[in-house]
């Protein structure tokens, strides 16, 4: 999905899981087992893996400390004695500050996910499930939000709000809730109109137990695949916060604040200067096709 | 269908008014006050009441919403603290030469995206399909602020062939349509082209796909229709879905041209954006956001009245 149109367009009015598919046991192991059988989706899984690994164990894996400059080694070029992928502008160690860079990057492009993933969905399953006015002041509330394109609402809000980790990640988080609660109010309403969910309720069972056991079971599904989707977007967003001087702040590596205090040096180390975009390229794409191999292996439709 | 457009500008009005309390409240979920950018730090508490008395900032929420929405629907969106240039001129200034740009970028990105999107649609699994699969992924997953920059590195920096940044030779004040204004336009519309022509590829191949299995294509072919005949059947009825995805690519490109425009110095509403958050120029944020957000949700309207007149099985839906 896009970073315009996954939050963009009508976000696919009908994920719904093959109902049938879902209650009978095994489903999860064979999703699992359909993914594992997707040569694509499982290199981009390992690909992230690494990232994590990566940025988990950065003090230990950089060769040099990310923040320490040298006056006399600025913009050196790619494979440079001790500097194997260069110098950036303060003369310091770009492979250490790429590694040390995916902790924040990641940190930032993913954690807004999940958070909406969950706010998101019990405002659209709400919606969905209770119907009536719940629904309208609900769902209009979201449309107000979703009428803003995604990066200016995020630019908008953390524009607002001031530069920063944490007003990044809250903005980012806004931005992500309302095309979530959107597929999961379409999907809920699917749902509460089969056939199953009256037989449930003829049968005495409370309405508590209706949501957990027969709603939530058929419809965090296709929630979660759409969510998996926007893990790309966030990605391009947050390091494009950081990008304009929204998001993270230096000397703090990033790679979106990276390439944008490299940018005066296209000039003089133009593949130096590109690096950063290329690590945020790469774990964008990766999350892109595990989110793709997850919606065939779910068999969700979009 | 005039029933049909009534509602939905029914529709449209609430969100309207939504997004213009949400531009609204933007300045008020600031730190501090919006006065404390513009006021020395050594401004008396007087001088302080006095400007805020000026600029409305002393009386209750509500009120000042009420007087702001009323100046707003005259078209006055105030003026810009750092400049105190009218912010609706500054505003429209900018969204030419946005749209100029968004408009470009999705006029390609259509072209390219709905040629990839035919073909792979026609032949399924092949190595077209594939080509257009990667295209479609790459479209969506590239930071395309990055792809800006790689492609300033290529084009301008290594060949020299295009300028790097800017409006034009004399800036855009005198835009003409010759080819030294449109030199400048190339890297940017390229670049922000990529994510039209990802999504509008899948759409239409998806569409393409789905034509190609109904009945009545069999039926053309059947009756002894040409190979070209059908095909002139399959896109008459993919076009209007591929045209309404077109027209919101277009609002998704004005709305989120903040780093493109960054990217290339291109003078138009980004670049204003740009400058307004970091002279924390809150009348000219809040102005710029709310024309970007109006101009979006109308564009939406008009897409779904316009496909509601090509296609009346839409207004059912």
């Amino acid at each position: 999905m896009s970073l315009s149109a996954a939050i963009g367009q009508t976000p696919s009015p009908s994920p719904v899981v093959d109902a049938a598919v879902v209650r009978s046991p095994g489903y999860w192991t064979g999703v699992l087992r359909r993914l594992s059988r997707d040569p694509v989706a499982m290199t981009a899984l390992v690909v992230i893996v690494l990232l994590l690994l990566m940025a988990i164990f950065a003090p230990y894996i950089a060769p040099a400390d990310p923040s320490k400059g040298s006056m006399l080694r600025r913009l050196k070029p790619i494979g440079f004695p001790g500097y194997p992928l260069g110098a950036d502008e303060l003369g310091r160690d770009m492979l250490s500050r790429l590694i040390h860079g995916g902790r924040l990057s990641l940190l930032m492009g993913v954690t807004p996910v999940p958070i909406a993933f969950v706010i998101g969905s019990l405002l659209g399953i709400t919606a969905g499930y209770v119907g009536g006015l719940t629904n309208t002041l609900i769902m209009r509330t979201v449309d107000v939000f979703y009428a803003f394109p995604s990066v200016l609402l995020a630019v908008a809000l953390s524009g607002a709000l001031g530069a920063g980790l944490t007003n990044a990640l809250v903005s980012l988080t806004l931005v992500f809730v309302p095309p979530i609660a959107r597929v999961a109010e379409s999907v809920t309403t699917q749902v509460r109109g089969l056939d199953y969910i009256d037989a449930a309720r003829a049968s005495g069972a409370k309405a508590g137990s209706i949501i957990r056991v027969h709603v939530l079971g058929n419809v965090l599904g296709p929630i979660f695949v759409y969510a998996t989707s926007l893990v790309s977007v966030s990605m391009i967003l947050a390091s494009g916060l950081s990008f304009l001087g929204l998001g993270v702040r230096p000397p703090e590596p990033e790679w979106g604040l990276m390439l944008n205090t490299l940018r005066t040096a296209i000039y003089t180390q133009p593949m130096v200067a590109a690096l950063p975009g290329v690590m945020i390229f790469i774990t964008s794409i990766a999350f892109n096709m595990v989110s793709d191999g997850l919606r065939s292996a779910m068999d969700v439709k979009s | 269908m005039l029933l049909y457009i009534l509602k939905r500008i029914l529709y449209v009005l609430p969100v309207a008014i939504g997004v213009s309390i949400v531009c609204f409240l933007l300045v008020h979920i600031t730190p501090g006050d919006p006065l404390t950018a513009v006021l020395p730090v050594d401004a008396t508490l007087e001088l302080q009441q006095q400007m805020r008395a000026l600029y409305g900032f002393d009386k209750p929420l509500p009120v000042q919403y009420g007087l702001w929405i009323w100046r707003v629907v005259q078209g006055d969106l105030g003026a810009s603290i750092a400049t105190g240039r009218p912010v609706t001129s500054e505003v429209f200034n900018a969204v030419k030469n946005s749209l100029a740009l968004a408009a470009a970028a999705t006029l390609i990105g259509f072209v390219a995206g709905a040629g990839l999107g035919i073909l792979a649609g026609y032949f399924r699994g092949g190595w077209v399909d594939r080509i257009a699969s990667f295209v479609s992924v790459l479209g969506v997953s590239v930071p395309h602020y990055w792809l800006g920059m790689v492609l300033v590195i290529i084009f301008s920096v290594q060949l020299g062939w295009l300028p790097a940044t800017g409006g034009g030779p004399q800036g855009s004040a005198s835009r003409s349509w010759d080819w030294d204004y449109l030199r400048f336009l190339v890297l940017p519309a390229v670049t922000m082209s990529v994510i039209p022509m990802g999504i509008i590829a899948r759409t239409v191949k998806a569409l393409v796909g789905e034509i190609l299995n109904q009945e009545f294509v069999h039926a053309l072919a059947a009756k002894g229709l040409t190979e070209r005949g059908v095909f002139r059947h399959v896109i008459k009825n993919a076009a209007p879905t591929a045209f309404a995805v077109m027209g919101l690519q277009l609002g998704y490109l004005l709305g989120g041209s903040i780093l493109i425009e960054t990217v290339f110095s291109w003078p138009g509403t980004g670049f204003l954006l740009n400058a307004a958050i970091f002279q924390r120029d809150l009348p000219l944020l809040q102005g710029s956001i709310l024309v970007l957000a109006l101009f979006f949700v109308f564009l939406n309207l008009t897409v779904d009245i316009l496909q509601a007149a090509i296609d009346p099985r839409v207004q059912r839906a």
